[in-house]
């Protein structure tokens, strides 16, 4: 706890921020949890258009609309010809409440897809980058089947014949974020969460308390050291100093690094050997249980 | 002097004298008409009134649907609590008491056997295990499911109930959800059917994973299924949800299941399409 809390902490004063952190318990995941939210932190377009050029985006699901929280596009990866997708959380409050604060909609999972299987077509490899708190939980979304689309993503992203790697610079929320994370590699940033569900929901189910939020973090066991030691995510990219908003520039090119080495792991298999080892890995992904 | 007297005193009366009467009627959700209870459980738990379809547990379920002789398999696994998850209560007393009071070791069940004149491979998530929620131990299981429906070539019938993923398990629950999916890929690759059963309630990760991947995807009359729960939907977009928002017949009507079927057509209708899917 550093001295200023515990200063708010016995006088009981300060603003309401400084009393709301020192009625929280300093528990590192919470910690990190508040990293991987932190407002300067380079969103997945902010990444994108660090590390790529000549991004073209594609819009649209063909079906219903153009999701303004999903962005996909061809582009260049250090010459080389691919596909990427992410979602967009936007900077000022006017953007943010556009692009839905990034939790996309049925047709951000279906336009994905639909670029996915362009890749695979022209036999291009998939990036892609997620920061999102959840898929979008709306009246509309739940119309035109939330559910449906994601689960047709996890189906084809574990049959896509093409090199994917997924990336979660930051939040990776439940079903929304595996719908884009179903990869031949999943890489997450050094202080990055992936988790089933966000510590506040946790709470207040749990502990029917949302204000429990920094125990239910503890509890869920959702940072990069964690999900890396279950063995739920392939590698971990370290970050610049305290964190990636402290050297956007630098967070970029640690992540450059490691993609264009997974990138020519991968495009040195066989499609067949690609697929083979896709499907082995999330077969055998998980398995806490005793027989 | 009375008019009797008391020959011995071989009379016991330990035995309190009462006629059970609580609980063998109740008052219907569906049309508030006083129903009695065997009625309704002689109906596969369905209103003999309104048709109203209560939850029913995984091996009446299995009992209904597949003629006698079939056989339960892969019981065996349990959890290990990877998370070492505690809140109030620590996730392990939670497992415990969940598998007391169903006799399971977690929330699902899989057997193989006939229906109709199919063999089939039968999965049913069980409700009352911790809400049928999914973690380690049903993503195996049903990936197991999967897994026997690819070596025999027989088709595949999931039965969902469940409030999602399990999130005392977290991220591995979590990947569950790739995990069947990913067999359900390759299931598809190979032609064998699928059929995935919606019934009170398909919620969070199950909904958004296999539930939704059936060559058909069905669902009793009634059912809660979703995404996103209505009580997280409501806080998010503030205003009171539509009559009837989420159930089967709101799904049907936005294009979502192929169709909706009563509990007691369910074997029919399941055989029937099987054979619409036999290879030829």
């Amino acid at each position: 706890m550093t001295q200023q809390a515990a200063k708010v902490e016995q006088t009981g004063t300060g603003t309401p921020e400084q009393v709301r952190a020192a009625a929280e318990p300093v528990l590192p995941r919470w910690q990190k949890t508040e990293l991987a939210r932190h407002p300067q932190r380079p969103d997945p377009m902010a990444f994108i258009e660090s590390i790529f050029t000549d991004f073209s985006e594609i819009h649209g699901d063909r079906a219903f609309g153009d999701d303004p929280a999903m962005s996909c596009g061809f582009a260049r990866f250090q010459g080389q010809e691919v596909m990427v997708i992410g979602n967009v959380k936007g900077r000022t409050t006017k953007e943010k409440v556009f692009r839905k604060f990034g939790m996309p909609d049925p047709e951000g999972y279906r336009k994905a897809l639909r670029v996915m299987k362009i890749a695979e077509k022209f036999n291009r490899p998939v990036f892609t980058f997620i920061d999102l708190m959840g898929a979008n939980p709306g009246l509309g979304a739940e119309e035109r089947g939330q559910a449906e689309a994601i689960a047709r993503n996890l189906r084809e992203m574990s049959r896509l014949r093409v090199p994917t790697i997924a990336t979660i610079t930051g939040e990776g929320g439940s079903g929304g974020a595996l719908a884009l994370a179903v990869a031949d590699r999943v890489l997450m940033l050094e202080t990055a969460i992936y988790s089933v569900i966000s510590p506040e929901a946790c709470a207040s189910i749990m502990w029917r308390d949302a204000s429990k939020r920094a125990l239910a973090a503890q509890a869920l066991k959702a940072t990069a050291e964690d999900v890396k030691a279950l063995a739920c995510v392939d590698d971990v990219v370290p970050e610049p100093g305290a964190g990636a908003h402290t050297a956007p520039e630098e967070a970029s090119r640690l992540l450059s690094e490691k993609l264009a080495w997974h990138l020519s792991e991968l495009k040195a298999l066989p499609v067949e050997e690609l697929l083979a080892r896709r499907y082995d890995k999330f077969r055998n992904i998980a398995q806490f249980y005793t027989a | 002097m009375s008019w009797f007297k008391r020959q011995g005193n071989t009379i016991e009366s330990g035995v309190e004298k009462s006629v059970r009467t609580e609980g063998l009627w109740f008052k219907c959700e569906g049309c508030s008409q006083v129903i009695w209870k065997a009625d309704v459980e002689a109906n596969q738990q369905i209103c003999p009134k309104c048709g109203r379809h209560y939850r029913i547990d995984a091996r009446a379920r299995i009992e209904a649907l597949l003629e006698p002789g079939y056989e339960l398999v892969d019981l065996e696994l349990k959890s290990t609590d990877p998370l070492d998850f505690s809140d109030l209560k620590s996730y392990k007393s939670r497992l415990k008491k969940a598998q007391e009071s169903t006799g399971l070791n977690d929330a699902i069940v899989n057997a193989t056997g006939m229906l109709g004149k199919h063999r089939v491979v039968l999965s049913v998530m069980e409700y009352s295990f911790i809400g049928g929620s999914m973690g380690a131990v049903v993503g195996e299981t049903i990936a197991r499911a999967v897994d026997r429906a690819i070596a025999d070539r027989l088709p595949l019938i999931i039965i969902s109930a469940s409030g999602g993923a399990r999130m005392m398990e977290g991220i591995v629950s979590l990947m569950q959800l790739a995990k069947i999916s990913a067999a359900l890929g390759r299931l598809d690759e190979l032609r064998v059917p699928y059929i995935s059963v919606l019934t009170d309630p398909t919620t969070g990760g199950v909904t958004a994973s296999f539930a939704m991947l059936g060559d058909l995807n069905i669902a009793e009359p009634g059912a809660l299924i979703g995404f996103a729960g209505p009580r997280v939907i409501e806080q998010t977009i503030r205003q009171k949800l539509p009559e009837g928002f989420q159930r089967s017949e709101f799904l049907l009507e936005h294009g979502m299941l192929d169709a909706v079927v009563d509990r007691r057509e369910l074997k029919s209708y399941l055989s029937r399409a099987l054979d619409f899917m036999q290879p030829v």
